[in-house]
């Protein structure tokens, strides 16, 4: 496909897009971007493995029942705000601690409207994309204040923890009667429940996406789509300008760059991606809760794209639905002790595997797989 | 009149008292180090829960304090030496870290020592003006924040090793050349800031219950007393919990307690937007 790019994954910024624009059409410029600089996994082996594990995950629901798969889309409804962290933590090198306010914020704006609306005509969609708009609202706000602001690294995921605490704090405190919106109660501590899933129209009876087979195919398909155009988009210059910007602002901004506008657009990027997941989560469970906007909560996803790898968009999903699937399994000898478990892995991959768990081992196997002199 | 601005004034006091106290670890292990600690809000618990079991063994409170104190900046020496040592030159990595810590020291207390503890009473009784009654303890606890910015004046402008360790901070490479063990320095300036934060614990442990989560109702406070104030403690976070405290008290008087910590928060988004390097970083160069 491309491979004209002078760096390998990580090594560097390349700035240069060098697919020869005039020779290709739009469709085919973009189809080009699925492989890049900023991607791993290239070639006939990387796109074997992966079509192979998407059959795998499609005829995963003949040999299970409707239960459990109702519990692995629960897996799949948190990958987005992880690649979303992803995105802002690994590509634009600015860690926000606070993804679970968007998260939150959608997955409440989700709950407020279809409460107040209903489910008729396909109106939980409509939701959908306004509770995402309000996430996406939010994450401009806060990340012009920011950016234009050129607030360092470390004081962005403490500015965006104290918001995720302090909506937390409130939404907590709603339990009366005079906290609601409409005919949707907050309800407080206990958050709010009640809400239809997702409900697709369709002749002949709407489609109700309840935690069931269709809402995993649903959900997967989306994941999937996501992925890939995340890939893209990362290898489109958007994605080569943040990754520059990561490595060396002051370079890139004497390259011309408007580092504030970038680094925004990557915050607003992930946001919307918490705040999808914030909906999914809802629509999921028809529930939630002030907690999922919690110290704990917060810390998930960091751990999530921590482990996984943080500045590549594979190795983030692979290590945050390893480690989702490894919390639930601990949960049953009690959340404590699955919450002190993904602490100590958050700890030792900090301190000895700093590029994350399973990036780290796919740049292990990828160098055994590729002959001497070749590249990833 | 008198009584109303008495208590306006109790008001302001009791909430810049909670800033400084709540912060000064923060601050310190912020300003000296580059480290944002957000295991700060577990320190502060562990010297909460050192505090208690201490008094109910029947050790009377200002030791049972300095005990707290104690035990969380041993504690954080033992950190500093097993985990943030090899994080230095990583100021995010260590961050995250530190939110490991955090959450292993939460819920690892929540497994052993249950969900609550026992608390001690508020000591010292109270004191009327005006037809209100004040709890004479938090007086006390005014007076020690001042105290507390006084000392810590001293100790990093007037002793030996208040130089050695600014010095340190300014030029490492310098500082080793001079035979300073700067590994050392490092070690005790994260104690102190953990020690501080044990003390702030053991201060409040009396007026509140003890929750294995209770660190997190200092995070919000602390942070955005830092993050405001930047890198200077005595021209950035004292200040700014000065002026903190005048939006909170008031917010609180006006609408309640989680109004005050709203207030605060757009308070520091908006002054993030004008003065980017804090309080510490605009009075600095403003002297340029």
């Amino acid at each position: 496909m491309t491979g004209q790019g002078k760096s390998g994954p990580g090594v560097g910024p390349s700035l240069i897009d060098a697919t020869p624009r005039q020779q290709r059409n739009t469709l085919a410029l973009w189809l080009s971007r699925l492989e890049g600089p900023q991607t791993m996994g290239r070639g006939r082996g990387f796109w074997s493995v992966l079509a192979l594990a998407v059959l795998a995950a499609a005829i995963y629901p003949m040999f299970v029942d409707g239960w459990t798969v109702g519990n692995t889309a629960y897996f799949l409804v948190w990958t987005f705000m992880a690649m979303g962290l992803g995105v802002i933590w690994g590509y634009a090198g600015s860690l926000s601690f606070g993804q679970t306010a968007f998260f939150g914020l959608a997955g409440y704006g989700y709950g407020v409207l279809t409460l107040n609306f209903g489910a008729a005509y396909g109106f939980t969609l409509v939701a959908l994309l306004l509770a995402v708009g309000l996430a996406v609202l939010l994450a401009v706000v806060l990340g012009y204040f920011m950016f234009y602001g050129r607030v360092q690294g470390v004081f962005i995921g403490i500015v965006t923890l104290s918001v995720t605490l302090v909506f937390q704090a409130f939404m907590a405190q709603t339990a009366g009667p005079e906290w609601a919106i409409g005919a949707a109660r907050l309800n407080g501590f206990n958050g709010m429940s009640g809400m239809p899933p997702l409900t697709i129209p369709w002749p002949g009876g709407d489609v109700l996406l309840y935690a069931d087979i269709a809402l995993y195919y649903v959900l997967l398909g989306l994941m999937l789509v996501v992925y890939l155009g995340l890939r893209m988009l990362l290898n489109a210059p958007f994605g080569n300008v943040l990754v520059a910007i990561r490595e060396n602002p002051e370079r890139a901004e004497m390259l011309g760059y408007d580092v504030r506008r970038y680094q925004l657009l990557g915050f607003v990027l992930g946001g919307a991606l918490a705040g999808l997941s914030g909906v999914l989560y809802t629509a999921w469970g028809q529930y939630i809760t002030p907690s999922s906007m919690g110290i704990t909560a917060a810390a998930l996803p960091v751990i999530w794209v921590a482990f996984g790898g943080r500045k590549d968009v594979t190795a983030t999903l692979i290590g945050t639905l390893a480690m989702i699937f490894l919390y639930q399994w601990l949960t049953i000898y009690g959340s404590q002790y699955a919450i002190v478990a993904m602490g100590v892995i958050l700890v030792l991959t900090v301190l000895f595997a700093p590029e994350g768990i399973v990036l780290s081992l796919m740049r292990w196997l990828s160098a055994r797989l590729t002959p001497a002199g070749g590249r990833p | 009149m008198l009584p109303t601005l008495f208590s306006f004034l109790y008001q302001f006091g009791d909430a810049f008292a909670f800033l400084v106290i709540a912060s000064m670890g923060l601050a310190i292990i912020f300003g000296m180090m580059g480290v944002i600690n957000l295991a700060h809000g577990e320190f502060i618990m562990c010297g909460a829960y050192t505090t208690v079991s201490l008094a109910q063994l029947g050790l009377p409170l200002p030791l049972a304090i300095a005990g707290g104190a104690l035990a969380a900046g041993l504690i954080g020496m033992l950190i500093e030496v097993t985990v943030i040592r090899h994080l230095y030159n990583r100021p995010l990595d260590s961050i995250v870290a530190t939110w490991g810590l955090s959450m292993i020291a939460t819920q690892g207390v929540l497994i052993v020592l249950g969900s609550t503890m026992q608390g001690v009473g508020t000591p010292l009784g109270s004191f009327t003006v005006g037809g209100f009654s004040y709890s004479t303890y938090r007086l006390v606890l005014m007076g020690i924040a001042v105290l507390l910015l006084a000392g810590l004046y001293l100790l990093f402008y007037h002793t030996r090793a208040g130089v050695i360790a600014r010095a340190t901070i300014q030029l490492p490479r310098m500082a080793r050349a001079m035979g300073v063990d700067t590994g050392r320095v490092y070690t005790l300036t994260f104690g102190l800031g953990a020690a501080l934060a044990g003390l702030a614990g053991g201060l409040y442990a009396p007026t509140m219950t003890l929750v294995p989560t209770m660190g997190a109702t200092f995070m919000v406070e602390s942070f955005v007393t830092v993050v405001i104030g930047g890198g200077d403690i005595f021209l950035g976070a004292a200040p700014a919990a000065a002026i903190l405290a005048v939006i909170r008290s008031g917010m609180t008087a006006w609408q309640g307690q989680l109004f005050g910590q709203i207030g605060l928060l757009i308070t520091v988004i908006i002054v993030i937007r004008v003065l980017p390097g804090g309080l510490s970083g605009w009075i600095l160069g403003g002297r340029k």
